[in-house]
């Protein structure tokens, strides 16, 4: 399978703290990948360091064999890269159709002389996700995990080849956990790589090919999840030993 | 008409002025630098200060007595207005930008407008013993005595709120709500009651301040435009939320104003601070102090 | 809060009615029933209704707040004094120029302070104001302090006056205005603005461009206000700083906006006819301080109570009325 991202050698540095240093990741096309490690380990300075809302002060991240550095978030989105937040931001004076309609006219359809069916498109995705019965409600009326897909379709309608979900799934039910990961499962299988950054193991366990662990701003661990589990220094990482 | 005289002259009033620039400022820093609280009205509240200490002078205070006495006052003040734009804005998070502005923008509006209607448009000064006289050092260098006794208070000011905030355990808790509210939370702290307490301070500091303001020289209600950039200026200059900085800051636009005022005359010096306040976004946002 | 393309058909209803309203008032006022008095209130409501609609393109749609009107305002008139001392610029030229001139400031202010949050945005407007009024006072060319009269030319041809000429102007500015703020909240910028508004890094991140968007309102908001500061020196034959850079033009294009409701044009409309008007009675039958004294209490009661203004609570009314009888009440 061929690489459709590349981090190499990326470090940042916020003063005299050090959240990345010298990180390398390859991920290839239409991977699950997961991404762990404890609290302040640089799992979400790295993937802003990737869809570009921040900038790193070392090395390069290649998107579909071009360097995105120097790129602004936007034109990473335009060049097939989609994040969804930890915590949601929705737009929220706008319905989730609207929402929607955001990335399909910014991005999905820009530029296009003639208007596509915008608002069936945003309908379209938003039933795919389980979001059907909702979709001319007030964001200010949506539950937790009905916000959480509302971020997924968001990222979706820009027709991304990556994803990443930033713990898409923190405090939801057991069965919301579930719901999500189908939704997620459905993505892969339509050809979209994944990065999923989690604390849940054993939504981990069941999504993730490979999973990569970072402490302190270095990758410290990379296999298989059931070999990452049992590896000693992630154990460290996370008990704190 | 260049002459090392004049230059000495200035950098003298200048390093004076800017003492009482950074006492000026210093509420700000702690508002909008510490806090983040979008406070456009901060210029009013010290304005207002000076008239409330004009109007106790009044009664034969000393202004500085005065400014003491309306600090308390000032402090429950700020304490309400915390909670009224924390229940109003603050709380909901999300839209408290324009809201907040907009807010802040016109309760400056309302405090100008109410100190017009109060006092009508006239310049008002206050006396006292040291206002008036002056210590002469050379025949070009008199500096006058009100400029030292504003200049000792604001550096005292400056020096004990910056104290406070890295010494006392209230102190630190207000900075601690700057960087991190749920480690705050964590210690058992409430950040609410923090933040209130820490704009209490806040506004009490601006009425000392605005009786330096009125010790300084004449004052009317739209003074408060000028201050604007003085204040904002010192702040962005410092780098949010940087007290030492302040001090720094409020020196440098002090003797900024000052030689600008010296060689190039006094029209020109309420585009010092706004122009320099200009310059330092543009070319580095996060001050000289910042990180 | 129904689908966009349903409340187009009455949007443009009220639209076009509204110009053609305007037209008609205008040519009556024009050519009957002309007191001073009342020509002079709606001349300035209209050049209201041209600030406050540009102000919202920034500040409304966008959430970018400018506490610097009239400095763009002020730079219009200066820019128009400048084409008439120079050239003897006619009035269309001089709005031209003065429009040019103030979307240029417009980018420089948004090179300088768009990337860094909203308040900082603020601040640099307000020190524009009055690092341009002090260059300005401080500048014998365009009169100093003092300020400069100037003479007016002939009146074009089918104007009998300038004053009707200058009225007529000011009639198709406010129209182009309200025109120009309406085609963007509707366009694509508009729904990007909005998303900047809600949320700017999630706005970024879905492919908008906001830095580019925001630099766009500016200008577009900055160039009309400074077209409707343009007609100032030949409707006053006079322009001195103090009253050109007057911090009414600021607090009212900020206030207009606000209590009419700042998520549509037709918001800033609302609070320019009312307002506007309100303050005209006001300052004439009591006292000018009292009239802004006004609107800056309304301003905080709007922002406080009713942050979506007149529009908010109209809208609200009719969700209300539509949902009678239905007993589950709607979203919060």
């Amino acid at each position: 399978m061929s690489t459709l991202l590349s981090i190499a050698g990326v470090s940042k540095h916020f003063g005299g703290f050090t959240a990345l240093s010298n990180v390398n990741l390859d991920v290839a096309q239409g991977e699950r990948l997961g991404l762990i490690g404890p609290n302040g380990s640089g799992k979400t300075t790295l993937i802003n360091c990737v869809s570009g809302a921040l900038k790193n002060d070392a090395g390069s991240i290649t998107f579909k064999n071009e360097n995105l550095n120097g790129l602004a978030p936007h034109q990473r989105t335009r060049r097939g890269i989609a994040r969804s937040f930890q915590i949601p931001r929705p737009f929220h004076s706008m319905t989730p159709v609207e929402n929607l309609a955001v990335p399909l006219e910014y991005v999905t359809y820009r530029g296009v002389a003639h208007k596509h069916d915008i608002k069936g498109e945003a309908e379209a995705i938003l039933r795919d996700m389980g979001l059907g019965d909702k979709m001319h409600a007030a964001c200010a009326g949506l539950s937790q995990v009905e916000l959480r897909k509302l971020e997924l379709a968001r990222a979706m309608a820009a027709r991304p080849a990556l994803l990443i979900s930033d713990e898409a799934m923190a405090g939801l039910s057991h069965a919301e956990v579930d719901e999500v990961l189908a939704i997620l499962f459905k993505l892969s299988g339509t050809g979209i790589t994944i990065i999923m950054i989690e604390h849940i193991m054993h939504a981990i366990m069941r999504f993730s090919e490979r999973v990569v662990c970072l402490d302190a701003g270095e990758l410290i661990a990379e296999g298989v999840p059931t070999d990452i589990v049992k590896n000693p220094d992630v154990q460290r990482a996370y008990l704190g030993a | 008409m260049f002459s090392w005289d004049l230059l000495i002259g200035a950098l003298v009033f200048g390093l004076l002025l800017g003492c009482f620039y950074a006492a000026v400022s210093i509420g700000l820093s702690l508002s909008f630098g510490l806090l983040d609280v979008p406070h456009i009205a901060h210029p009013s509240f010290l304005v207002a200060g000076a008239y409330a200490t004009w109007w106790l002078a009044g009664f034969g205070w000393d202004p500085i007595l005065a400014g003491l006495f309306l600090a308390p006052v000032f402090f429950v003040l700020g304490v309400v207005m915390y909670r009224l734009y924390y229940a109003m804005f603050e709380k909901h998070g999300s839209d408290a930008g324009l809201r907040g502005l907009a807010f802040f923008f016109g309760v400056a509006f309302i405090i100008e407008v109410c100190l017009i209607l109060v006092f009508g448009v006239d310049q008002r000064l206050v006396e006292a013993v040291y206002i008036g006289k002056s210590i002469d050092f050379t025949d070009d260098l008199r500096i006058p005595m009100r400029l030292l006794v504003a200049f000792a208070a604001a550096l005292l000011l400056t020096i004990g709120l910056t104290l406070y905030l890295g010494k006392t355990y209230m102190g630190r808790a207000i900075k601690a709500v700057a960087q991190d509210q749920i480690a705050l939370s964590l210690m058992g702290a409430d950040p609410v009651k923090v933040k209130q307490w820490a704009f209490g301070i806040a506004t009490a500091v601006t009425a000392i301040a605005g009786a330096l303001l009125i010790i300084i020289g004449p004052v009317d209600p739209q003074l408060g435009r000028i201050y604007i950039g003085r204040t904002f200026c010192v702040v962005v200059l410092a780098g949010l939320g940087s007290m030492s900085g302040t001090l720094v800051a409020g020196l440098i636009l002090g003797v900024a104003e000052t030689i600008v005022l010296t060689f190039f005359g006094a029209s020109w010096a309420p585009a010092v601070a706004f122009g320099l306040l200009l310059v330092m976004l543009g070319v580095r946002p996060q001050g000289l102090f910042g990180r | 809060m129904s689908g966009k393309m349903s409340s187009m058909g009455g949007n443009n209803r009220i639209f076009v009615g509204g110009c053609i309203a305007v037209v008609l008032a205008a040519i009556a006022l024009m050519t009957g029933v002309r007191t001073d008095y009342v020509f002079n209130a709606s001349y300035v409501v209209l050049q209201f209704i041209v600030l406050a609609s540009a102000w919202n393109i920034l500040g409304g749609y966008a959430g970018y707040v400018n506490f610097g009107t009239s400095a763009f305002f002020a730079m219009g008139g200066y820019t128009a004094l400048f084409m008439i001392k120079m050239f003897n610029a006619p009035l269309l030229v001089q709005i031209i120029a003065a429009a040019c001139c103030t979307g240029v400031l417009g980018l420089g202010i948004g090179l300088i302070s768009l990337r860094l949050r909203g308040i900082f945005f603020s601040i640099a407007t307000v020190a524009v104001a009055i690092v341009l009024e002090t260059v300005i006072l401080n500048t014998d060319y365009f009169g100093g302090a003092k300020g400069l009269q100037m003479m007016r030319p002939e009146p074009i041809a089918p104007f009998t006056s300038y004053d009707t000429m200058l009225f007529f102007v000011m009639v198709l500015m406010a129209i182009s205005a309200v025109a120009i703020s309406r085609y963007i909240e509707q366009s694509w910028i508009g729904r990007g603005l909005r998303a900047i508004k809600d949320n700017e890094e999630a706005a970024e991140c879905v492919g908008v461009p906001t830095l580019k968007l925001k630099l766009i309102a500016t200008v577009v908001s900055g160039a009309l206000m400074g077209a409707a500061g343009a007609p100032l020196v030949m409707y006053m034959r006079f322009i001195e700083p103090v009253s050109a850079f007057s911090l009414n033009y600021s607090v009212s294009a900020l206030a207009m906006p606000i209590i009419g409701g700042t998520s549509s044009w037709i918001g800033p409309v609302i609070g320019a006819l009312l307002l506007g008007s309100v303050q005209q009675i006001v300052t004439v039958t009591i006292s000018s301080e009292l009239n802004v004294l006004i609107v800056g209490v309304l301003l905080v009661f709007f922002v406080v109570v009713a942050p979506d203004g007149i529009l908010g609570l109209v809208r609200k009314l009719r969700t209300k009325n539509s949902a009678k009888g239905d007993a589950k009440g709607g979203a919060q």
